[in-house]
């Protein structure tokens, strides 16, 4: 073994913020259905307390065993609206609640699934689940909540994306005495994958095996550090292949820790997740790295190719080091969530818009955006319906996670504490879509959709 | 044969006397085996790698690991005790 290798390692946990962002155990709840509300809510409790039960022990046990930090345990689940669409007329916040002591018993700090799929029409159970979303994410702590409105096989959902808007901003009143948190735990899909170990989007897709252990990795603070220290003579080609080496070797602990938790747990392995999720802790941002690579504030003109490179190289380094590579894999960019971003929006740098043409090119989209608290549900539905088409036409994943700041403007900020973050309200355009979005229908699939 | 658990310990610090004894010590005192030893001075900072057997241990990896960042404090130095597998996982194919 090389004396220097070792100390890279140890370099990258020690100062760097290396670290497996998550292990996340994906559970089917698709035999918990019925068509008693009370019995299937407590199916949905027992069967995520008999398979989650070591979850949290385990990823402790195989941290301390290796010497590598493991962040989050959390759990993923089918699409509650699949499972409530089994006992019509019954509230499905039941469900949310049956969610939420589970995830409280077996010790996770977060459980997705309070979710449902819309891309193409609104099926049994898929209406009131969103209906009660604001009310589940403010009667719990834990529960995760997302909608997929599009994909580039079925087009957009435009009645979903109308109802998101409003789904959105009531959740955000909701909780306005919270930091109106419960926005921060929504997210709107377009092309939504079903392996997903990240927050707040994850949720157990219906093709997906009964159980399955997927593991999410982390590191911009690695990529970061390794392109500081290559110093200012390196052309963007030699950068990507920097970012190549270093996502490789991130992306194998992740493999390796996979692989343990999956045989420890006795569960199937699913995927590694490549994505580069940053945290507030400092140095550990997406918008350092592309600094790094040159630009005065990210932001600035050229962040969008900075980050195409970025995402790019991450999956190319990343992909050959996993056996099975899903999830969203990419840069993440949660302005909220990235010391960097926080600061360039708090300059004025870093836009609303610069950040959507930013979402054409990296792993997912408007994430952990706090805007003003008067933006009406049609602009949220504007905001969705852009950012879906980006994806849709694009053949990828986006979303939007933004929090309506209630009673706040821009130039105030928002404190979610711990990694959600704080950041500025950011000021969006307030000319008024309320006709375009009001006529609902759907933008049909795209040419590109038609593969076969 | 039963498959050999290994690790590795690092110590970086300021070089002073019997850093290497008050390690092996240690691990001596739990059963750990001592395969190999490296040690060099980087930038007048000490560093020393120790792969170590662990598998007729009386004590893992994660006790080990935490018995020794406690001696490293009392000295002034970084001790990490790692698996082997990360370092073969992160730097061979």
């Amino acid at each position: 073994m090389n004396t220097n290798e070792i100390l890279e390692t140890i370099e990258m946990i020690d100062n760097e913020n290396l670290d497996v962002r998550t292990i996340t155990m994906g559970i089917s709840l698709l035999d918990c259905a019925g068509p008693d509300p009370e019995a299937a809510a407590q199916k949905v409790y027992d069967k995520i307390c008999r398979y989650a039960e070591n979850l949290v022990k385990t990823g402790e046990d195989i941290s301390r065993q290796y010497g590598i930090p493991i962040i989050n345990k959390r759990i993923s689940v089918t699409p509650i609206a699949i499972v409530a669409g089994a006992c019509p007329g019954a509230s499905p916040v039941r469900f949310a609640k049956a969610l939420d002591r589970a995830a409280r018993t077996v010790g996770v700090n977060f459980i997705g699934g309070y979710s449902a799929l819309v891309q193409k029409g609104f099926g049994p159970g898929d209406y009131a689940l969103i209906e009660s979303i604001p009310e589940a994410l403010s009667e719990t702590e834990l529960v995760c909540s997302s909608v997929n409105i599009g994909s580039t096989k079925a087009g957009i959902n435009m009645d979903a994306v109308g109802k998101m808007g409003k789904i959105v901003r009531q959740a955000a009143e909701l909780t306005a005495d919270r930091e109106c948190i419960g926005a921060a735990k929504l997210v709107v899909f377009c092309n939504a994958p079903e392996d997903n170990p990240f927050m707040a989007g994850a949720f157990h897709g219906p093709g997906e095996p009964d159980c399955v252990i997927n593991v999410g990795v982390s590191g911009p603070g690695v990529v970061r550090a390794a392109i500081q220290k290559s110093g200012g003579g390196l052309t963007l080609t030699e950068i990507a292949e920097l970012i190549k080496r270093t996502a490789f070797k991130i992306t194998r602990m992740g493999q390796l820790v996979a692989q343990e938790a999956s045989r420890r747990l006795n569960m199937p392995f699913g995927i590694v997740d490549l994505s580069l999720a940053p945290t507030p802790a400092i140095g550990d941002s997406v918008a350092y790295i592309l600094e790094g690579m040159g630009l005065e504030q990210c932001g600035a003109h050229g962040t969008t190719a900075a980050l195409a490179l970025l995402n790019d190289a991450v999956k190319k380094g990343g992909v050959m080091a996993s056996s099975s590579v899903g999830g969203l894999s990419g840069a993440f960019i949660p302005v909220t969530e990235d010391a960097g971003m926080i600061a360039a929006a708090r300059s004025g740098c870093l836009t609303l818009s610069k950040l959507e043409a930013m979402t054409a090119v990296c792993s997912v989209g408007l994430d952990m955006i706090v805007i003003p608290g008067d933006a009406t549900p049609e602009i949220i539905s504007g905001i969705i319906a852009d950012e879906a088409a980006i994806g849709m036409v694009n053949s990828k994943t986006t979303a939007v996670r933004v929090i309506p700041a209630i009673g706040k403007q821009a130039g105030e900020e928002l404190d979610f504490g711990g990694l959600l973050g704080q950041g500025p309200v950011m000021p969006v355009n307030t000319a008024s879509p309320a006709g375009f979005i009001g006529r609902g229908g759907k933008i049909p699939a795209p040419l590109q959709s038609l593969k076969n | 044969m039963e498959k050999m658990e290994k690790a590795v310990i690092t110590v970086v610090g300021k070089d002073m006397v019997g850093i290497l004894a008050k390690v092996s010590d240690m691990c001596a005192q739990q059963g750990v085996n001592v395969l190999e030893v490296t040690q060099s001075i980087l930038q007048d900072l000490f560093v020393m790698v120790m792969l170590v057997d662990m598998t007729k241990a009386q004590t893992d990896v994660a006790v080990l690991s935490e018995q020794m960042d406690g001696l490293g404090q009392k000295l002034g130095l970084k001790i990490h005790v790692m698996h082997e597998d990360i370092f073969n996982s992160m730097h061979r194919i």
